[in-house]
């Protein structure tokens, strides 16, 4: 079997905490994986996402993320955009499932939303009209809402799910929303044998509080697809229980979907596990199943114990503690 | 004092609704001159069009009005009532309070929360067109005048009730220009009021922890988009649209209202529950300085749907639009058991 090569993106924020661990354990497991270490962020001097990482991600076809800084209100375009426009990231997939020894309000939840990830308003076309007017343009394209369509409805297919809900805002956005949600529709009528719907995205947002079962795969734009995707995580607990993975034609990027910590940093006690379960999804996408299931099954036994916790989790253990943890339960 | 209030009682449940409402708040003691108006369906139906111009001279006459759910009529050339009344009457105020509800069991208890949303721009003004075949464009515009304002009433509104503090929430990183705009203001703004502590979030991350953990927030303020979405959120956090109240507020009028549909079809069967109008009514109590009044139908609907014997089908209940508001009725306290 032939080792694949992995670029390995800590990224500037929680991740260079993170990343030692993750491969130590994914070594632990027995996956075999060549890193090849990228930085990213405004100190590499180089851009937020130097051309060499923006490269060797398409080289190498996979790729694991950490979070990259995006300066509020100012400075370069949000590396994760820059990142998508760059290698074709069209669609951005989150499974949303409950992860076995996670408390969580909500129980039994298993979807997934998909969010279209290159326009809409984050195209960075913004300007301001006059001082004080701003305008920021949101872009919907019938070319990429096929895709999207497409996509969704074949992910659902290869997945056996049967259920697929278009998010809009249509009754407002009549033109913009009124395109993606025709677009959509149309592409669903290649599909009969998926039950499609159609959803406002407010009204999304509430059915997902109320009863999230009712959802197999949230097809979205690119703002509504941001905001479901974290709303829905929050439904099974947060950073600690999904990842996210950008995905293009040929390239894979998963990635942690932690928030910036920078109280956190070199302190040794951030949760490893929004790094470590895209990690383990990797090794599933790669076919190393029994590396992949090996620390998932760690990952489970550390917390149904609940000994070694890290302190987001309730507990009062260091990172270190609960990698070792971790590395143990896996002997 | 007598209080003259415009009322439209909308259609579907609306007016079984608002009648009950109507009927607490007098039994309150509370002197009130209803003043009822048309909109939407049946303004259309009368050949007024959706928002007809009386209803909206009254609203600037006497400045407060309890609208009902309204429908729209559906087809080319209506344009929404609540946009109409916005557009009208400048409403750039859209209040949520979401608080649990003793008696209504959801996944989270303790709710609290606030939200303020910017009613006037945002993606909602309109602006879209199609750029070429299968490429459209919609403009969200922000702008620093309507930024201040809101985020200005939503200070002065935490400083007022006590509130302790303001999250303003966006999405800066991305859209740096617009959004930081929006978030540059309300940082402005909120350097005048030094006691209540001012964060920011980013949408995304609103949304999770507000399913993770809702407590942690108390008022939320945002744009229009951001606006809507995480106000219906909030309404799921503690049990749906029926069980929330809203109000749309601008400097000279208000407009108080259920934000739920009109379910056409139980209308007519005194099935409604008229909780969401009812406590947009507390809240329109509130506003104009009811404060007793206001207070003790609160108190009144916590007893009822605390002590469970009746409750609308909705709620899992079997009791009619009457017999909820009566038992409401019965339910009030003593003006002097109430401190406000």
């Amino acid at each position: 079997m032939s080792i694949p090569r992995v670029t390995l993106v800590p990224g500037d924020l929680i991740g260079r905490d993170l990343a030692p661990f993750v491969v130590e354990l994914v070594a632990a497991a027995g996956g075999a994986i060549e890193w090849e270490l990228q930085e990213a962020g405004a100190e590499t001097g180089e851009g937020p996402v130097p051309a060499a990482c923006i490269e060797s991600i398409r080289r190498n076809g996979l790729a694991l993320k950490g979070p990259v800084q995006s300066p509020v209100g100012e400075g370069y375009e949000s590396p994760s955009v820059t990142l998508r426009k760059a290698l074709g990231l069209f669609a951005g997939i989150r499974h949303i499932r409950n992860l076995d020894g996670l408390a969580s309000r909500y129980q039994g939840v298993d979807l997934v939303v998909l969010r279209e990830n290159t326009e809409d308003v984050y195209a960075g076309l913004e300007h301001e009209v006059h001082p004080g007017v701003v305008e920021s343009i949101k872009v919907v394209t019938r070319a990429a809402t096929e895709r999207i369509a497409h996509f969704a409805f074949q992910y659902a297919r290869a997945q056996g799910r049967k259920r697929v809900a278009i998010v809009h805002k249509a009754n407002i956005m009549k033109k913009a929303d009124g395109l993606f949600l025709s677009a959509a529709r149309e592409v669903s009528l290649a599909y009969p044998e998926i039950e499609t719907r159609d959803v406002i995205v407010d009204n999304a947002c509430m059915q997902l509080v109320q009863r999230p079962h009712q959802f197999e795969v949230l097809v979205c734009g690119n703002l509504y697809g941001d905001i479901l995707s974290d709303l829905a995580a929050g439904l099974v607990g947060g950073i600690s229980a999904v990842w996210g993975v950008d995905r293009s034609e040929t390239v894979d990027v998963f990635d942690a979907i932690h928030g910036k910590v920078p109280h956190l940093m070199g302190k040794d006690v951030a949760n490893p596990l929004p790094m470590l379960l895209p990690a383990i999804a990797l090794l599933e996408r790669v076919g190393q199943h029994e590396a992949g299931q090996r620390l998932q099954n760690a990952v489970t036994s550390v917390l149904r114990a609940g000994v070694v916790r890290t302190v987001d989790l309730g507990g009062r253990a260091r990172t270190s503690e609960m990698a070792a943890a971790i590395r143990d339960a896996m002997r | 004092m007598t209080h003259t209030i415009v009322l439209m009682p909308g259609d579907g449940i609306g007016p079984e609704v608002t009648d009950a409402t109507v009927r607490i708040v007098e039994s309150t003691g509370l002197k009130v001159s209803w003043k009822t108006h048309l909109a939407g369906q049946l303004a259309v139906d009368a050949g007024l069009g959706t928002m007809p111009a009386a209803t909206l001279d009254a609203i600037r006459t006497h400045r407060i009005a309890l609208k009902g759910p309204i429908t729209t009529p559906v087809g080319k050339g209506f344009t929404s009532v609540n946009v109409g009344l916005r557009k009208a009457l400048d409403l750039y105020v859209s209040l949520r309070p979401v608080n649990s509800l003793a008696g209504v069991v959801t996944r989270h208890t303790d709710v609290n929360l606030v939200v303020f949303r910017e009613n006037t721009e945002g993606l909602y003004a309109g602006r879209e067109h199609e750029v070429v075949p299968g490429v459209v464009e919609a403009l969200k515009i922000i702008t620093e005048g309507a930024s201040r304002r809101i985020a200005k009433y939503a200070f002065e509104y935490a400083r007022w009730r006590g509130r302790r503090k303001v999250t303003v929430v966006h999405k800066a990183d991305v859209m740096k220009r617009s959004d930081g705009l929006f978030l540059s203001a309300c940082n402005t703004i909120a350097q005048d009021y030094p006691f209540i502590v001012c964060e920011e979030m980013s949408i995304d991350r609103c949304a999770m922890e507000l399913v993770l953990d809702p407590t942690r927030f108390d008022v939320l303020l945002m744009e229009n988009l951001y606006g809507d979405i995480l106000s219906d959120l909030c309404a799921g956090l503690v049990g749906g649209l029926g069980v929330v109240p809203g109000a749309n507020i601008g400097d000279t009028s208000a407009v108080f209202e259920a934000v739920h549909g009109s379910a056409p079809d139980i209308a007519g069967h005194n099935k409604a529950n008229p909780t969401a109008l009812l406590l947009s009514a507390v809240m329109m109590l509130r506003h104009i300085g009811e404060l007793v009044a206001a207070r003790r139908i609160e108190v009144a609907v916590e007893r009822v749907l605390s002590a469970g014997q009746v409750r609308t089908g909705d709620l899992g209940g079997r009791s009619s639009t009457t017999e909820y508001t009566q038992a409401i009725i019965d339910a009030l306290p003593d003006a002097k058991e109430i401190r406000v």
